[in-house]
């Protein structure tokens, strides 16, 4: 049993990670159409794999509504919600428009999901608003910088803190073209050594943990 | 009579030599309808099919006013030649075109045109094809003969052939580096938020609440959702020791799936197998903000007392870990989305910084194995640094004097696809 939960793993990872590795370096049209149909596979599996996300999701909720635990009624609406929506969805055969009518699987999309999202993305402006106030105290010599920083920056994509303090406008692109987007580069170089270690460490089978566990 | 205007004597063979001087670019502009010289045809080299490139010796009389056509037919069928382009004499040289100097097939000072498939050509791989080289200048035309070449699939694209260089070249300083950290302790630098792990479990336990645990929004082919799961394990390790609660919502099945794995393993390691949970892994949604409510909704209810944001975020993070923050539970976040960074540092109470996921592996598990390719990681990012420093002076070398020789070292550190 250890070669099929251990070493076989490894090897299927050792021969499509150097395989995939090599395909970037080959421009032949064989290479291309063997990438496309691994995509393929991937998506095929990523169906399968969204079966078990969906058992999950309602084996959990299901268990909080049989136990009657605290909060159980949002499960109830999810439940409904989500067995209401993938009726519809079959019965009309996953359209959203019949003959330019919207249907009710397009409604459900359009005016339910859509607004939900949209407030959830508009909620975003008032926790930047008190990400900022908290994070602007001056409590530290760090949090100066930065609240001075952001009073520059701010001033120079106004236009009327550019009308004010014209030179702010200036300031504002040193700022980002040159403190910001350096640190940016040296943050992502960083990040692409890294990957590129952690993928190599996989390749060679120096990293197992995402097997789950370490050694054995 | 001779007068100064009589133009029979010296004066007249003056003006006729002043002529001849002024007058002679422009004959030979208007004379400079030669053939085109060395005209190569050939199958475009590192492409996957489908292109053939032309290139050409640089004409003396060759000016803004006189035109290169190119002319394409098939070899069988010559008969139907069809005109692809026409350029002025003094464009499409082939230092224009964006290749390292190991692969570039014709001198700087040579013209070349690329012929690919595209609007209104198509080169079939196999198929030999004749390429007509012709200089206009007004009513005026010359043209080469016919030159054959075909189109085909090259098995290496030998412009990345430095990329593969340097992709070995760090690949060993990774793996000497670990055998290197094998033999001998290597110092690794305080990282304050993984040092913040086992104090923020600590905390959870004390207080008897459970552990938000995130692996954020990509899928399992991202190297940082590989942290991220890879530091799930250490930290549910932990978790299991001291038997507290841990939730892990999930945006991908798969990753759901190995990290339900990857705790079952680390509660086995730890001696608890009876305190693993199937569920403590569980999937929400695919989608983007309904994943983002429901986790502010179990932020809420269940107020856990430590919250974990490792991997790749987008615009969530901030609703995430603001909904965290206001709940006071101690925050510990890891990304490499260097956009979202700002938003971490502000809401939470550790970040770890772009490659310090990476690093979080070795530094909580302090494995020889792993903290020698943290070394390794280090010399890579001194070699960059070097090649920054020694890169900025040639080019600037280069710009100063005029000198070419730069690009030898230069485009070995370019990207040329």
């Amino acid at each position: 049993m250890i070669f099929f939960r251990r070493q076989l793993p490894l090897l299927i990872t050792l021969v499509t990670g150097i395989v995939f590795a090599a395909q970037y370096y080959v421009p032949h049209p064989a290479s291309e159409e063997m990438l496309t149909t691994v995509t393929k596979w991937l998506q095929i599996i990523g169906g399968f794999a969204l079966v078990l996300g969906v058992t999950s999701l309602f084996h959990i909720h299901a268990v909080k509504i049989r136990r009657k635990e605290p909060g159980w009624g949002y499960s109830f609406v999810l439940y409904a919600a989500m067995l209401g929506t993938i009726a519809i969805g079959l019965w009309l055969e996953g359209k959203e428009t019949i003959n330019g009518t919207m249907t009710a699987f397009g409604w459900i999309y359009n005016f339910m999901m859509v607004p939900l999202q949209g407030t959830m993305f508009a909620i975003l402006a008032f926790f930047i608003a008190s990400a900022a106030y908290r994070s602007f105290r001056a409590r530290s010599r760090e949090a100066a910088v930065l609240l001075i920083a952001a009073i520059i920056v701010m001033m120079g994509r106004v236009p009327l803190g550019e009308y004010l303090v014209p030179i702010s406008g200036d300031i504002t692109q040193w700022i980002l073209n040159v403190l910001n987007a350096s640190v940016r580069r040296a943050i992502l170089i960083g990040v692409s050594l890294g990957a590129v270690a952690l993928s190599l460490k996989i390749i060679f089978g120096v990293e197992r943990a995402y097997l789950g566990g370490g050694k054995e | 009579m001779n007068t100064v205007f009589d133009m029979t004597g010296w004066p007249r063979k003056l003006i006729l030599v002043i002529s001849l001087v002024i007058a002679w670019p422009a004959c030979l502009w208007a004379a400079g309808v030669a053939a085109p010289r060395e005209v190569r045809v050939f199958d475009t080299p590192n492409d996957g099919g489908g292109g053939l490139t032309v290139a050409w010796a640089l004409e003396p009389g060759e000016g803004p006013a006189t035109h290169y056509q190119i002319l394409l037919a098939e070899a069988k069928d010559g008969a139907a030649v069809k005109q692809l382009a026409e350029f002025p004499a003094n464009s499409h040289y082939a230092k224009e075109i964006k290749s390292p100097w190991w692969t570039r097939p014709v001198p700087k000072t040579y013209h070349q045109y690329d012929i690919k498939t595209g609007k209104g050509v198509e080169l079939k791989d196999g198929t030999a094809y004749v390429v007509t080289l012709a200089m206009t200048n007004g009513e005026e035309r010359a043209e080469t003969q016919a030159a054959p070449a075909t189109p085909g699939p090259n098995w290496i694209n030998w412009n990345q052939a430095n990329n593969l260089l340097l992709v070995l070249l760090f690949g060993s300083v990774l793996f000497a580096s670990i055998q290197a950290a094998k033999k001998r302790e290597i110092f690794l630098r305080r990282i304050a938020g993984l040092d913040a792990v086992d104090e923020a479990i600590g905390r959870a336990t004390e207080l008897g609440k459970p552990i938000l645990y995130l692996t954020g929004a990509g899928d399992m082919s991202e190297p940082s959702t590989i942290a991220a799961a890879v530091i799930l394990g250490r930290v549910a390790k932990r978790v299991a020791a001291y038997e507290t609660d841990l939730m892990v919502p999930h945006r991908d099945p798969i990753v759901m799936a190995v990290c339900q794995e990857i705790t079952k393993q680390s509660y086995l390691e730890a001696g608890k197998p009876d305190a693993f949970k199937e569920d403590s892994n569980f999937f929400i949604t695919t989608d983007q903000f309904s994943y983002t409510a429901a986790v502010d909704g179990i932020m809420l209810r269940r107020k856990p007392a430590a919250n974990f944001f490792m991997g790749s975020y987008f615009a969530e993070s901030l609703l995430l870990t603001e909904t965290g923050a206001s709940t006071g539970a101690i925050q510990i976040a890891g990304t490499d989305s260097d956009h979202q960074l700002p938003f971490f540092v502000t809401t939470c109470d550790y970040t770890l910084i772009g490659e310090e996921l990476y690093a979080a592996s070795a530094y909580l598990s302090r494995e020889p194995v792993q903290v020698g390719t943290l070394r390794g990681q280090d010399i890579g990012k001194g070699i960059i640094l070097c090649v920054l420093g020694i890169g900025t002076i040639l080019a600037t070398s280069g710009i100063l004097f005029g000198t070419e020789f730069q690009t030898l070292f230069l485009d070995f550190f370019r990207d040329v696809k």
